[in-house]
């Protein structure tokens, strides 16, 4: 087994190691070193300016407002797309009737359920948002939503939805979440599974109700899987770039009130030509990702389950 | 919030049919409890309806929309098509372009899923089944990968690409395929040397004995053991870099070297002004149509390789 091993390795590893080198790694490191750098890119002449550029950005009203943006969105859009896909994971599992010899059964049709509500995982998100963009329509005729609450009588609900400024952030949201629900769904899907059903059995013969069962046994035993989706979903909530940039009024409008963190690197570099004090807002995003994976990982453990 | 809703779903109905029927046919009768169940039943489903719906109905919208002049979509969101605007189709192909930008993306992701796949499994192969100094080393290098947040790599990337060593990367071919090989390999990586590692041993060694060399074994003897492995992440792969956004956004500017998703943003955009909305909803169909066909046909895959990289 030792002939040629280590030319073997060497030849097999190489290639892909060279090329992830090449564009991951290295990008990584020089994202710390312009960010200390005043660079415009356009020439070469880049300047050290040290903190200069974090200082700025501590002091820019703007980035802080992108920011705290993005802080609504990972309070809230994870809370309700882990909530609805377990839920709905929980009825396509569960909530079917009881049926001969078995107590614990899904509904009927939950294969078909799983294949629609995963659906908007598999396709682009510049579809979703251009969809969604036509569903938020304000002509209360040519609108999708507007003309579909004139018709059932709630004209009072219509709304300006992305042009309006209160609403607009809420409204991409919502977005997030219709995409996601769907994975969700499948990945709870899959770890209720994993569960035994003699567990469930024991519960139910003992007199526990559907609520009860689903608190006390199938949240405790997919809180490792919960813990991993919020983390993956917060990820999301911190990005949001391709719908804010495709939907939102002006990008990031109307009036900065759908501003998140990644358009507005991507307009300092990309428009304004401001690298280095762009790639100083990437390592922020890098340093609020970070913590809030962790504090998620810190503050959400528990005792783990063995069965 | 839900526990009221079912609440109010309870009242009305105290004991509709269906519970009745449970309670006959259920092996343990606790007697409360099925009525519950019946109930709620009617009310899972209700609600589960209108959650397919909410997801299905706008997709279908693209679909019929497809299918209607730029009037008929703005004038009557909702109706169906009186007449079959099959033009739609060719504009979107012909003069909005997508017919190049789908060349474009099919090039593109064509070669970067098979340049993932050998060598992402290459590289996993090695990591799985040889000792070696440096390999933890390697793989965690790999793996870290996973936890980059690309907006913070795109600047120095843009720049790495645009200065790279001979001719420029941007907005060629070749430059987007190893980035999105090299934006692929973490979680392939992590992916296949799970795989590898469940992989019996005795049919390599066996391979070994009868004279086969380390390439060989791996191509004719352990690539195809893998092969569910392969189809999984396979999948993932082509279902993430059909769609992927930002990358081409930052580093493929020129508009005839254009993907799918760039060619659909831009045409979005600029509805304002163009107003062939039908030429739109087609284009998003035919940007949608491979994967669409995938998902149908791979169904099970699709979400196990999707599912794959939270679950563990």
């Amino acid at each position: 087994m030792q002939h040629g091993k280590y030319r073997f390795i060497v030849g097999f590893l190489a290639p892909p190691l060279l090329i992830y080198a090449v564009f991951v790694i290295s990008p990584f490191v020089q994202a710390f070193q312009i960010s200390m750098t005043d660079w415009s890119g356009l020439v070469g002449a880049a300047r050290f300016v040290g903190a200069d550029n974090f200082v700025r950005l501590w002091e820019s009203d703007d980035f802080w407002n992108a920011l705290r943006h993005n802080v609504y969105m990972l309070a809230l859009v994870p809370v309700v797309t882990l909530g609805m896909g377990l839920f709905f994971a929980f009825m396509l599992n569960v909530g079917g009737k009881r049926r001969k010899n078995e107590v614990v059964t899904g509904v009927a049709g939950s294969r078909f359920y799983k294949f629609v509500f995963f659906f908007p995982q598999v396709i682009s998100i510049t579809i979703i948002a251009v969809i969604w963009f036509n569903i938020y329509n304000p002509d209360p005729d040519d609108g999708m939503l507007n003309s579909l609450l004139g018709a059932v009588g709630l004209d009072g609900l219509q709304n300006a939805w992305l042009g309006e400024k209160s609403l607009a952030l809420w409204c991409i949201s919502a977005v997030m979440v219709w995409g996601h629900v769907g994975f969700y769904v499948v990945l709870f899907s899959a770890a209720m599974a994993s569960i035994p059903r003699d567990i469930y059995e024991a519960a139910l013969l003992d007199g526990a109700g559907r609520f009860h069962t689903f608190f006390r046994i199938t949240l405790p035993l997919l809180w490792d899987t919960v813990q991993t989706g919020w983390v993956y979903m917060g990820i999301i909530a911190l990005d949001a770039f391709a719908l804010v940039q495709i939907m939102s009024v002006n990008m990031g409008g109307p009036d900065g009130a759908t501003d998140v963190m990644p358009l507005r690197l991507y307009l300092t570099a990309f428009r304004d030509s401001q690298f280095g004090y762009a790639a100083a807002m990437g390592v922020a995003m890098l340093a609020v990702t970070m913590a809030f994976a962790v504090l998620t990982l810190r503050f959400a453990r528990r005792e783990r389950i063995e069965y | 919030m839900t526990t009221d809703e079912i609440q109010k779903v309870n009242a009305p109905v105290p004991g509709g049919p269906s519970s009745g029927a449970a309670a006959g046919r259920g092996p343990r009768p606790a007697r409360g409890r099925s009525a519950e169940g019946g109930v709620l039943n009617v009310f899972s489903h209700g609600i589960l309806v209108l959650w397919a719906l909410m997801v299905g109905v706008p997709l279908l919208w693209v679909l019929w929309s497809a299918f209607k002049d730029s009037n008929g979509i703005l004038t009557d969101p909702w109706g169906l098509p009186t007449v079959l605007h099959w033009e739609n189709w060719s504009n979107a192909w012909n003069e909005a372009n997508m017919g190049r930008y789908f060349v474009n993306t099919a090039i593109v992701v064509g070669g970067s899923v098979v340049g993932t796949m050998v060598l992402g499994s290459m590289a996993a192969y090695v990591l799985a089944r040889f000792t070696f100094p440096g390999n933890r080393l390697v793989y965690y290098l790999f793996v870290a990968g996973m936890s980059f947040p690309v907006f913070m790599l795109v600047i120095p990337l843009f720049f790495v690409m645009r200065d790279f060593p001979g001719s420029s990367l941007l907005a060629t071919y070749h430059g987007l395929i190893l980035v999105y090989i090299a934006y692929s390999l973490p979680f392939t990586v992590f992916f296949m040397t799970a795989f590898f590692r469940t992989l019996p041993t005795s049919v390599a060694e066996a391979a070994m004995i009868d004279g086969a060399s380390h390439t060989r074994t791996f191509f004719q003897v352990m690539l195809p053991m893998a092969k569910p492995g392969l189809i999984s992440i396979g999948i993932f792969n082509f279902l993430g870099q059909w769609n992927q956004y930002l990358l081409p956004m930052v580093l493929n500017q020129e508009e005839d070297k254009y993907v799918l998703t760039q060619g659909l943003a831009m045409i979005a955009l600029q509805q304002g002004y163009e107003n062939d909305w039908g030429a739109l909803m087609a284009g998003m169909m035919i940007a949608m149509l491979p994967v669409l066909v995938v998902y149908a046909i791979f169904q099970r895959q699709v979400q196990a390789g999707l599912t794959a990289g939270a679950l563990k």
